[in-house]
């Protein structure tokens, strides 16, 4: 039973979660401003919300990111859940280490470095920069992280279970999908919102390795606040938010029912 | 004690696994070190030795899960190296049961008949066979989580059994439960293994479960396997001193052969004792020998026995320890050396007459000892 | 796939590897080739806007000629102009700076959280990483909002009458620190409550029993064997704010830019292809050691722990 925790302890975590938070209670304080200007307090509207709809621009680019998101979190989500069976489960294979410097160098690479290299590998090849190539470098960098959060379930996941299914008559592949996976479903479904999440809100990746046509919503929102305070765009991360804060809370009790024992949630 | 089985002794039965000079390293460690061993069909066979020893890796072997660096295992006559544990006919019961969490009972025990591609109907009838067996009717449907620690045992137990395998491998089966459910368990197994006939290999580090259930008892020591012969063979006629003081208590007198024949061996103490043996010893006159004398084979006595020539030796009771059914008296005899007796309670403890730092004769019968050499 | 020890390797152990290596191969390694190469290069109004181009057709003249049109003028550029090199400097000092802060304000949180009953400490670390799901994008603008001239953050400080005027908040330094810190806290906190979280407490009862008060336990014992976790959460975090482009972008100052908006400048705005490549390879370069360090640790934990 670990030791209470000190006022001290208490009130670094109120600060912080207050810190964390202040700046989204305003965003989604001033969604609901009936004034254009954030000094003043028009009272409760949705106009915002309603100016939203009609605009086209930002709802195309909403869809699109919503494509995009959907198509690389799903192969993301494979192509690092075969990359941390490959790093936790073959053993030490030759070119193990550079494999794992492929996947953990992502996580802290600097996009604009990630954004820039990409690009010029489809400038290179001469492939038509849009939906596809933002696509593909969504998935490459959110693969990674999928990766980790599989990988980190796998490491705790008894091993002897899949001894037992072997032993059983059962080979190697049929024990991946009849024992294994129903268990680290979980961590691997954590990982696909893990990897949406990343998509819909990249923005530098996005900028680089986009084309005519694939507008992404962060894209649009930057040029839209790069001109001035917009409300509409409190309106828009507002909704944004909710979504997200209703998939992290079913994400969270996935993983939380899965792992025996372990409750910690996944790590970004 | 196991009733009489003994095909070992007869030349002409073939044994069903045979480990022909098998090694196994892990990077600098050697956890199996040429170890050689044959094992019968229909023998309830314990691996017995400390952690670390390697019995554990030899069993995974012979489960498929680690190969052999050196050496050959033979399962039926043939070299079964090569073949992945989901194609042996050799099926595990693991130490920490491995059950699927997300199967129920029935679920668990059937997955290696649907491996096998058994129609459903037959695989339900086996299904209820095994459940009949460990005595778990009724709680197929439950899944692990509903069960107790002995109930999952069972599952695992009838989950390994259901393909009627010709061997099974047990890791340290009785390790998680509780002592009065271990004592249970263990007659079960025996019971289990002798009826359906099946190959029992077990794993174990604790002596009296080896003891009491196996046919034959394979002592392994840092890789090497150092004796295997049945129970009161190795408690008795214990291979080497390491032996003698891992099964049981032992005391080890240490002293120089004065005469060996094949019925006869007579030994001279360090501190002059004459130690006499009714039985042989592999050593030549002069060479140094320890005799091993198992403390319940020791007299404790007030008064000066008769003859005090041989087997016989004086001291002071430095130490008394109760435990209800036998009393165990630590001496500090002559030479300094502490002996250990036990004796049993035969009388309440009232009525002790042996108490601290009394004088006490310890002797024993020609037959009480063994000569090890080693 | 699973059978690592006993030598059963079979063709879906090989694809199981191959298929992730090959794509991270193909869409990672590959590019930082090229983005060298074009480092190497000179702009041109064609398209694409590098020379010289590789022609295969043209054959071993072809090669000769394209090795003879490379060049690291791109390099004497950025070492020359002092503009480059402050920029990396300034983009260092950032990230050292923030990370530090990260460490002081996240490692009170990461170790509150880890005091607490079990349940507690999940519900807390979920409201941890929340923000983060959310764009970050968004976050960072609501910073905007509050830091403006006629923002939040006055308004607050004047009513509370801690200063008269409002004050200049945005597009200074102080600005991208506040931007950072938000951003990157759960960065910090996870790495740092992961580790604090696994520590036994009878550690600190010995130390408690041996003479030691709290203060004097968490010095000597909590602190040093928390210090994996805050060499990951300082990774985590350093490495990636060095080459920071959207906070420094929408909250900091046009003068002493970072190294993530030279780059987009270069590329973006002037169009100069082997620049903005060029300040890529320098970059990569600078990041190696602290990248091939991150890795160094994440794979320690792999192996004692898998």
């Amino acid at each position: 039973m670990r030791k209470g925790p000190t006022w001290f302890n208490l009130t670094s975590i109120t600060l912080g979660l207050a810190f964390l938070y202040l700046p989204i209670v305003i965003l989604v304080v001033y969604s609901f401003n009936a004034s254009r200007l954030v000094t003043v307090w028009g009272g409760w509207s949705t106009r915002w919300y309603a100016a939203l709809l009609e605009d086209e621009a930002l709802r195309e680019a909403a869809l699109t990111s919503l494509g995009i998101a959907l198509v690389s979190a799903s192969a993301a989500t494979v192509l690092g859940t075969l990359a941390a069976l490959a790093l936790t489960r073959l053993g030490r294979f030759r070119g193990r280490l550079p494999f794992s410097a492929m996947i953990y160098a992502p996580l802290v690479m600097p996009e604009v470095i990630t954004g820039l290299s990409l690009l010029l590998l489809f400038v290179a090849v001469d492939f038509n920069r849009g939906f596809w190539t933002v696509t593909i470098g969504h998935a490459t960098l959110t693969m990674c992280f999928v990766a980790v959060v599989v990988q980190a379930r796998l490491i705790d996941f008894d091993r002897s279970l899949e001894e037992a299914a072997m032993d059983l008559g059962c080979p190697p592949a049929r024990t991946f999908l009849t024992v294994t996976l129903p268990l680290i479903a979980p961590a691997v479904a954590a990982g696909f919102l893990l990897a949406f999440s990343l998509s819909l809100d990249d923005l530098v990746i996005a900028s680089f390795t986009t084309g005519p046509g694939a507008t992404t919503l962060p894209i649009r929102i930057y040029s839209d606040v790069r001109l001035g305070v917009k409300p509409e765009i409190n309106a828009v991360c507002t909704i944004m938010i909710a979504v997200v804060a209703v998939a992290m809370i079913a994400a969270s009790l996935l993983t939380r029912r899965s792992a025996n024992g372990s409750s910690a949630a996944p790590m970004p | 004690m196991r009733r009489a089985f003994a095909p070992w002794t007869d030349p002409g039965t073939k044994p069903l696994v045979r480990f022909e000079a098998v090694s196994k390293r892990f990077g600098g460690v050697t956890a199996v070190d040429r170890v050689s061993l044959d094992i019968y069909p229909g023998e309830f066979f314990a691996l017995l030795g400390p952690s670390g020893c390697g019995k554990t890796t030899l069993l995974r072997m012979l489960a498929g899960f680690e190969r052999p660096d050196e050496g050959r295992i033979l399962l039926a006559g043939e070299d079964i190296a090569a073949v992945p544990p989901y194609r042996r006919p050799v099926n595990m019961m693991f130490q920490n049961y491995a059950l699927f969490p997300h199967l129920t009972v029935e679920g668990n025990i059937a997955f290696g008949l649907k491996q096998e591609g058994m129609a459903k109907p037959e695989m339900a009838a086996r299904v209820a066979e095994m459940l009949d067996l460990v005595q778990l009717e009724g709680l197929g449907h439950r899944k692990p989580a509903q069960l107790s620690g002995g109930q999952r045992q069972r599952v695992a137990l009838a989950r390994a059994l259901a393909k009627h395998p010709k061997m099974l491998l047990l890791d340290e089966p009785l390790a998680a439960l509780d002592k009065k459910l271990r004592a249970e368990t263990q007659f079960e197994l025996i019971d289990l293994q002798a009826r359906i006939g099946t190959t029992f290999v077990v794993v174990t580090h604790d002596q009296e479960e080896a003891m009491t259930m196996a046919h034959r008892i394979g002592v392994m020591n840092q890789g090497h396997l150092v004796q295997v012969a049945p129970p009161s063979e190795v408690y008795e006629q214990p291979s080497s001193r390491w032996v003698a003081g891992f099964i049981g208590d032992v005391n080890l007198i240490e002293g120089r052969v004065v005469s060996a024949t094949p019925q006869e061996t007579v030994v001279t103490a360090l501190d002059g004792t004459r130690l006499r043996l009714s039985q042989g010893a592999d050593a030549a006159a002069g060479a140094t020998a320890w005799v091993a004398l198992r403390p319940e084979k020791i007299r404790i006595a007030t008064e000066r026995p008769g003859d005090t020539a041989e087997n016989c030796v004086g001291g002071r009771v430095v130490d008394i320890g109760y435990l209800g059914d036998v009393s165990t008296y630590k001496v500090r005899v002559t030479d300094g050396a502490v002996m250990k007796a036990t004796v049993a309670n035969a009388t309440r403890l009232v009525e002790r007459t042996i108490g601290w730092d009394d004088e006490v004769w310890l002797s024993w019968t020609p037959g009480a000892g063994v000569v090890l050499t080693s | 796939m699973i059978g690592g020890n006993s030598g059963h390797r079979t063709l879906g152990d090989r694809l199981v590897v191959l298929v992730p290596y090959l794509w991270l191969a193909l869409f990672f390694l590959v590019p930082f080739l090229i983005v060298f190469r074009i480092s190497l290069s000179q702009t041109a109004i064609a398209q694409p806007p590098y020379t010289p181009v590789l022609d295969l057709a043209a054959g071993f003249e072809g090669l000769r000629e394209f090795v003879a049109g490379l060049s690291f003028d791109s390099y004497a550029t950025l070492a020359s102009d002092w503009l480059y090199v402050s920029s990396y400097l300034k983009s260092l000092q950032i990230a050292a700076i923030a990370t530090a802060l990260l460490l002081l304000i996240g490692y009170p949180i990461a170790y509150g959280i880890s005091r607490l009953p079990a349940r507690t400490q999940a519900i807390l670390v979920m409201l941890v990483v929340l923000p983060f799901w959310t764009s970050f994008l968004i976050r960072v603008y609501a910073w905007v909002n509050i830091l403006q001239r006629d923002g939040l953050l006055n308004d607050a400080l004047i009513a509370l009458r801690i200063v008269d005027e409002p004050v200049t908040w945005l597009a200074t330094d102080t600005a991208v620190y506040i931007g950072l810190v938000y951003s990157y806290l759960p960065f910090m906190v996870l790495p740092l409550y992961a580790t604090l979280q696994k520590m036994d407490d009878a550690l600190l009862e010995a130390a408690a029993d041996l003479g030691c008060p709290p203060w004097r336990a968490f010095w000597r014992v909590t602190l040093p064997l928390s210090l994996p976790g805050v060499g990951a959460g300082a990774l985590l975090c350093f490495i990636p704010i060095v080459g920071e482009f959207v906070i420094p972008d929408l909250l900091g100052g046009s003068q002493a830019l970072m190294i993530g908006q030279t780059l987009w400048t270069e590329f973006f705005s002037n169009r100069d292809w082997p620049v903005a490549s060029a300040v890529a390879v320098v970059l990569l370069c600078l990041l190696l050691a602290p990248i091939v360090a991150y890795q160094h640790t994440q794979m320690r934990e792999i192996e004692r722990r898998g």
